[in-house]
């Protein structure tokens, strides 16, 4: 199972597609560790700067439907690429939350008025978290402030984190 | 409690319920295109796994950059066609035969009422306009798909849209699913499967269904589907006349996956068709969506019809009825791009090429292109393009560039006027 721990790079923005996580001209790449470099190139949002904000960043926390758009699982392998193995947001599109799991990597779903706190709080802070998925929670800690947040997650969604993604687990069961 | 034609697929289809509220689907079609499919035959390749589930149910194009645009797509397509050559997957369209998928696959008669889809590729709902269930999905879910024939979804919901009346002239299906995302918003069906049903649709040709069914994604939907009808049967007759002894068999056969009158809907929309009038996207989400009236006038650089959503026959004889005789204003370029390699030979015979290149278009073989900003037709910076594709993001068709989606019909009024209009349209 992946690493879910990390600082928290905090995109304030609803809809981000995933043409803005990583550009189609990069579609052209034949492997996953080629797309590093473009990690939300096309993001709109003011004062982001995707080269001086990603850097030593494990997790992000955004607003709704994040990954929406075009099916490409470039976008979730880019942030994987990148050390980002979690997202956590309102919720997500559909591909997008899916891809992440089958990938074994975490989308975690949260209620807007948690989202809004946790921006709050810690968006200007240099927040970092700590994920225990047993528990289902996490402890985010930042500007002297720390918070312990449960979540829900899929008893299937989950089993695909546990199994490193869809393929293996397919491959055992069907 | 009745059920919807997405849960009578999902219960026919049933392979196994890995948890709660997931089940997992066997699979009729697996769609490849040269995009997303070459991660996966290299996966497949590297785990030792190298080998497909039944290569009847698979098939395969190069449509996203046709042909190769330089040596990394140019690998792509050999991947691809290796692949497909390998694996004796017979269906595969490889450029000069090949078409936008969304487009050659129905064409070919692939999709029937009942069956399940997927694709790598989000558009692929479209398909459901054939009463199929069909979703776009990453690599790692077609890879498995190829592998083992089955994808896990959740229990689907739908969400109904019942449109009645008829359509004015000058208003057509893009103007109906504009308007409908912008009811819906851009996340308004995530998780749902959109039911377009309602007696503007029943008067619908296939190709407008597919057109309403493409762009379900951009509300979030996992699928748009109509359901099966004699509309259904006639488009399929010529591939379908060897299973059933009538059209009327066949359509009995279909029916029982229509939706049963007393199932359950999370929402029902409903639309007066005789209300709606043309429609533009403004700004970069497909919900922002405006009257092409509000809109007059606004600047375009480009005018582009064509991709999954608009680039049929039914598109080009519209928009060229609108051409015939004239050029384009001399302050834009326009493109076409017929979505098919068959789409283009008979907008050929019929001289609606002709009446293209007349007006000034640049006439294009069938590819996504310049829609997702890969290749004939990119935009500059600053640019701005009337397109009758389904993405407006920003730098959608190019970095820097802006995108107003909307119908053939307004595309090559526009085109004309040198600015977004569509008062050509209600002339006389």
């Amino acid at each position: 199972m992946k690493n879910f721990n990390g600082r928290i790079l905090f995109l304030d923005r609803a809809d981000i597609n995933t043409d803005e996580i990583i550009p189609a001209k990069y579609l052209t790449e034949s492997s996953k560790a080629a797309l590093k470099p473009y990690c939300l190139e096309d993001l709109a949002l003011d004062g982001f700067d995707p080269k001086r904000d990603i850097a030593d960043k494990q997790v992000i926390i955004t607003r709704s439907n994040f990954g929406c758009g075009s099916s490409r699982e470039h976008a979730p392998w880019v942030l994987e690429c990148n050390g980002i193995n979690l997202v956590i947001a309102v919720n997500f599109a559909r591909i997008f939350r899916q891809n992440m799991f089958n990938c074994g990597l975490m989308a975690i779903e949260l209620p807007e008025a948690t989202i809004d706190e946790l921006f709050r709080t810690f968006a200007k802070s240099g927040a970092e978290l700590v994920c225990d998925l047993e528990k289902r929670s996490f402890t985010i800690t930042g500007g002297g402030q720390s918070r312990v947040v449960e979540f829900t997650i899929g008893d299937f969604d989950l089993a695909l984190v546990k199994a490193g993604g869809w393929v293996g687990y397919a491959d055992s069961k069907y | 409690m009745g059920k919807t034609l997405a849960q009578k697929i999902f219960d026919s289809h049933e392979v196994d319920r890995p948890a709660a509220g997931v089940r997992v689907l066997s699979l009729d079609r697996v769609f490849c295109h040269e995009i997303t499919t070459p991660i996966a035959i290299n996966d497949l390749v590297a785990i030792g796994r190298d080998r497909v589930f039944d290569p009847d149910k698979i098939k395969a194009v190069i449509d996203h950059v046709s042909p190769a645009k330089d040596s990394k797509t140019a690998e792509q397509g050999k991947t691809l066609r290796d692949w497909a050559r390998r694996k004796g997957i017979k269906d595969f369209f490889d450029i000069g035969a090949n078409g936008v998928c969304h487009a050659i696959f129905p064409e070919k008669g692939f999709v029937r009422p009942g069956f399940t889809v997927i694709m790598g590729d989000s558009h692929t709902c479209t398909h459901g306009a054939f009463g199929a269930f069909a979703a776009g999905v990453g690599t790692t879910d077609l890879e498995v798909g190829i592998l083992k024939g089955v994808c896990a979804f959740r229990e689907p919901k739908t969400l109904k849209v019942e449109i009645d009346g008829r359509l004015r002239p000058g208003v057509f299906a893009k103007d109906v699913i504009l308007t409908v995302i912008r009811e819906l918003t851009v996340n308004g069906a995530t998780d749902q499967v959109i039911e377009f049903c309602g007696s503007c649709v029943d008067a619908m040709t296939m190709e407008s269904r597919m057109t309403l069914c493409n762009m379900a994604i951009e509300a979030g939907a996992t699928c748009g589907v109509c359901q099966p009808d004699m509309t259904t049967v006639e488009y399929l007759w010529p591939f379908i006349q060897g299973e059933f002894p009538s059209r009327e068999a066949a359509l009995e056969a279909y029916s029982k996956f229509r939706s049963d009158a007393d199932a359950e809907y999370t929402r029902v929309l409903k639309l007066d068709a005789s209300a709606l009038e043309p429609v533009a996207t403004v700004r970069y989400k497909p919900d922002q969506v405006e009257s092409v009236r509000a809109l007059e006038g606004t600047h375009v650089d480009q005018v582009y019809i064509g991709s999954c959503t608009n680039g049929r026959l039914e598109d080009l004889r519209i928009a060229a009825s609108i051409l015939k005789g004239k050029r384009i204003a001399s302050t834009l370029r326009a493109v076409v791009s017929p979505a098919t390699s068959d789409i283009y030979r008979q907008a050929l015979r019929e001289g609606l090429l002709q009446v293209f290149a007349d007006a000034g278009f640049c006439v294009t073989n069938a590819t996504c292109g310049a829609c997702l900003g890969m290749s004939n037709g990119v935009l500059a910076n600053g640019e701005v393009c009337a397109s009758t594709t389904n993405r407006n993001f920003n730098g959608r068709m190019g970095k820097g560039g802006m995108v107003h989606l909307m119908s053939p019909a307004t595309a090559a009024a526009t085109a004309l006027a040198g600015h977004i209009t569509n008062s050509e349209l209600f002339k006389g």
